[in-house]
């Protein structure tokens, strides 16, 4: 279960719409907790994909490390990834899975006409063959 | 003094747990064999099948990408750290 606020939702949500009909792509911070996660902090980041930007996204490694390092900043994890699929389904395609690595969570969500629309997260097994879908727990209040 | 490789933490679970191993090679190709060998199952998170290090997985040898040195042939020497960092792509259907 990855467990997500609604502040971070919205943080999310005004990056695909801001970015639309370009993919938006950031990174997740926070912490495992037992079998769960807890998306404590985003990281907007820019897509680098300049040739293809409204079906690729690409986040370059000096990102991925200035992503890390805030997490620990925050006594955090750098346990994932988010990105837009603008006019598509928020399922991971047969790209997303050949560029991924297990472990990490990875939140698709469908951008329509700039609207941010269904937002689903996945991880890829073990053998690199499929992504299954990990749930995701809504959290409306700051408490949570 | 071995050359130490810094595991990233999604992959940690196919390298026993470790965030870095200590190995002995003169060159990143031989850390990263070496690696391999010691843990198999991570050869297929950094290798494709064509037995090419993957497009979005990045090599450096004390912060200096492998890429603009020898790639693979670039030698290392004891104490060196070398750093395994991904790039994250994805995107819908073409």
């Amino acid at each position: 279960m990855l467990k997500l606020r609604q502040a971070l939702i919205e943080k999310i949500h005004e990056h695909g719409s801001r970015d639309y009909p370009h993919e938006c792509c950031g990174a997740l911070l926070g912490r495992e907790e037992g079998a769960d996660r807890n998306v404590l902090g985003v990281v907007p980041l820019e897509n680098r994909r300049n040739d293809s930007p409204q079906n690729r996204f690409s986040i370059k490694p000096e990102d991925v490390l200035r992503a890390e390092k805030e997490a620990k900043a925050n006594g955090w994890d750098l346990i994932g990834w988010y990105h837009s699929h603008p006019d598509s389904p928020a399922r991971p395609s047969e790209y997303d899975r050949e560029h991924a690595w297990p472990w990490y969570s990875y939140i698709i969500f469908q951008v329509e006409k700039a609207e941010p629309r269904e937002m689903r997260s996945w991880r890829l097994d073990d053998k690199r063959k499929a992504f299954g879908e990990e749930a995701i727990e809504f959290i409306s209040s700051v408490s949570g | 003094m071995a050359v130490k490789v810094i595991i990233p933490t999604p992959l940690r679970p196919y390298a026993g747990k470790r965030d870095s191993v200590n190995l002995e090679a003169a060159t990143v190709g031989e850390a990263l064999n070496s690696l391999t060998s010691q843990f198999g199952e991570l050869r297929k998170h950094l290798y494709s099948e064509d037995g090419r290090l993957r497009s979005f997985v990045n090599v450096y040898v004390n912060d200096e990408d492998i890429r603009y040195l020898q790639r693979d042939k670039t030698a290392v020497q004891p104490g060196d750290t070398i750093s395994i960092v991904p790039s994250i792509a994805g995107g819908a259907r073409a």
